[in-house]
């Protein structure tokens, strides 16, 4: 009897164990096949084993200005892009999970937040005032963060952030930032702002370069690792706001923690691809239902979901048609049914408890 | 070391709770009654440092073990992933639990009955189960006081009197501070050392059970005719039991 539980107890120990890791190598193989299609397809489409040969050329002379056609097809222009969707795909997928597991409600997300938005405005702003390279990240980071504070401090009502206090608060901050969007955009100079500003806002990697990548990476790196390090917190932050206190947790000032980062990595994203909503609300779902609520496995199934994700999407932007879709109208055409399903089960599974 | 002194909180004009004074040293057993209304949770709240006070102290070690009545959590994690929260002050902002941590972890839920379902997600389990997982989180914190909001309201009477064992178990290792609200006089019988009734006029009364739970004190707590009667249980020491005499004199 004894011996037979004990044994009962270590097979689900050893499935509990593998069964992360199972996912992990899937998603990791799911990453890696939509990174060599993305460097292979498109208008000038390249083989995989040659895209491979140079990708490796790459990596052994990295000062080598590459002359080929094909090279600087896949080096210049394609690898950093692949690059870039990956990180901000991770970057928005973790910063999603981190938030909904802060606000203890699966239905928010940086651009429900009004993140998204502010940003937006941060970098129309800048661009409208002659404003580029850091300084612009800067503005970008800092009106997102404005965004996310005013929110915050919208939805508490005595002590307590409720699920539709928040997605109303977050939905009128958001309707502000893009009405003061607007206001530049009718204000702005038609021959260089405005295009500058409604090309940035569309959603796009299309101007990516090796540039961009470095100005982007280390904020939705350092944003995702210190996610990463907060992962047991964030379950403890997921808990009613009496009981993670009572178990030592200071509760305020860690969600401001968070939600800091969060603001660090939607900013970084913002400055260099404008607006790509859906992404930090989906991801962690279907990551959720592939490996629970544990944040210890749920971020890196995320980090992996939300690349190749964002990888296959920028992948059809670019080569379904001649001209390149705005990322937001693929996003929105896969997320927004699925917000809607998510919104019914949610109030459903209300109802049954 | 848990308890309050001289505590006062008011809600807009409405005092709640005025010159409350009571501490519960370790090994000892305290049950808080009280009708509905009359401040109960609000003085575990206080205890627990989520109530600010309007007047008083409030006595309490860094960390105390708290039992929600039923866990906000409705997320798919393991019992085990649950319970270790509760070695999170000693575990820090960036830090993560470690095998020391997964140990606690799993002899509270073996101290707490939780042992059998500790690989199974906190989800799937009934409320009596999840509240015994709480219970091993709570325990895992190694607060020298524990404080349970309503633990046996939500349960049928086989959980209850589980419950209550296991409570009393608690109580008899002598090495922790308990207090636990209840509608119920007899989970105070079953259970504590002391009580504290909040009377609905008047100062509150504080005792050993003994002294406290008798039907004069519970027919002013509660306005309704009590009964004390005595059960004997075979090969045991007698032990009492409060009834409510509900329309007149049926239980006498």
């Amino acid at each position: 009897m004894t011996s037979d539980s004990t044994a009962a107890a270590e097979t689900t120990t050893v499935r509990g164990l593998t069964r992360p890791v199972t996912i992990y190598g899937g998603l990791a193989a799911l990453l890696l096949v939509s990174v060599l299609v993305s460097l292979c397809a498109g208008r000038f489409s390249v083989g995989p084993e040659r895209a491979l040969a140079i990708l490796w050329q790459g990596v052994l002379h990295p000062g080598l200005v590459p002359s080929a056609i094909d090279e600087r097809v896949v080096l210049l222009v394609r690898a950093p892009r692949v690059l870039l969707a990956a990180v901000a795909g991770a970057g928005l997928a973790v910063a999603g999970t981190g938030l909904q597991g802060v606000f203890r409600n699966p239905l928010v997300s940086p651009d429900i937040l009004g993140i998204s938005q502010g940003a937006a405005f941060g970098g129309a702003l800048a661009i409208t005032l002659g404003i580029w390279g850091l300084p612009l990240i800067g503005m970008v980071f800092l009106l997102g963060l404005v965004a996310l504070v005013s929110v915050g401090f919208l939805a508490r009502i005595n002590g307590r952030t409720e699920t539709v206090t928040v997605i109303l608060a977050g939905l009128v901050v958001g309707s502000m930032f893009t009405a003061l969007v607007s206001l530049l955009q009718f204000i702005a100079d038609p021959e260089s702002s405005l295009p500058a500003i409604v090309f940035w806002l569309m959603g796009s990697f299309s101007t990516a370069t090796w540039q961009r990548v470095l100005i982007a990476a280390p904020g939705l790196l350092a944003g995702t690792a210190l996610l990463w390090a907060l992962r047991f917190r964030l379950n403890l932050l997921s808990l009613d706001e009496a009981e993670a206190r009572s178990l030592g947790v200071r509760t305020e000032r860690e969600r401001w923690l968070v939600f800091a980062v969060v603001a660090t990595i939607v900013g970084s994203q913002v400055a260099v691809s404008g607006i790509i909503s859906w992404i930090g609300i989906v991801i962690p779902h279907a990551a959720r239902l592939l490996v629970g609520h544990d944040h210890r496995v749920l971020l890196p199934s995320a980090v992996l979901l939300g690349a190749a994700f964002m990888v296959v999407i920028d992948t059809l932007a670019r080569s379904a048609s001649s001209a390149e879709i705005p990322l937001g109208v693929i996003t929105a055409l896969v997320g927004a049914p699925v917000f809607a399903l998510l919104l019914r089960r949610h109030y459903r599974e209300r109802k049954e408890q | 070391m848990i308890g309050l002194d001289n505590a006062l909180i008011r809600f807009g004009s409405r005092t709640v709770i005025e010159e409350l004074s009571f501490s519960v040293p370790v090994g000892r057993s305290l049950a808080i009654l009280g009708p509905n209304g009359r401040g109960k949770t609000t003085a575990l709240r206080a205890m627990l440092g989520f109530q600010p006070l309007d007047g008083g102290k409030r006595i309490a070690p860094a960390v105390v073990g708290y039992v929600p009545q039923a866990g906000s959590s409705n997320q798919r994690l393991r019992a085990v992933d649950v319970a270790v929260m509760g070695c999170a002050a000693r575990i820090g902002l960036f830090g993560q639990p470690g095998p020391a941590d997964l140990e606690t972890a799993r002899s509270a839920l073996q101290r707490a009955g939780a042992a059998r379902f500790a690989e199974s997600f906190y989800d799937r389990l009934s409320g009596g189960e999840r509240q015994l997982v709480l219970l091993a989180r709570a325990l895992a914190t190694g607060s020298p006081a524990l404080v349970l909001d309503e633990p046996a309201a939500a349960l049928d009477l086989a959980n209850q009197q589980r419950l209550l064992d296991l409570l009393d178990g608690l109580r008899q290792a002598r090495d922790k501070a308990i207090v636990f609200t209840t509608h119920d006089p007899n989970h105070a019988l079953a259970a504590a050392d002391d009580a504290l009734l909040l009377m609905s006029e008047g100062p509150a009364l504080h005792g050993p059970v003994a002294e406290t739970i008798t039907p004069e004190h519970l027919e002013r707590l509660y306005g309704v005719p009590m009964r004390l009667v005595e059960l004997s249980s075979p090969g045991g020491a007698p032990h009492r039991a409060v009834l409510p005499a509900f329309a007149g004199a049926r239980a006498a």
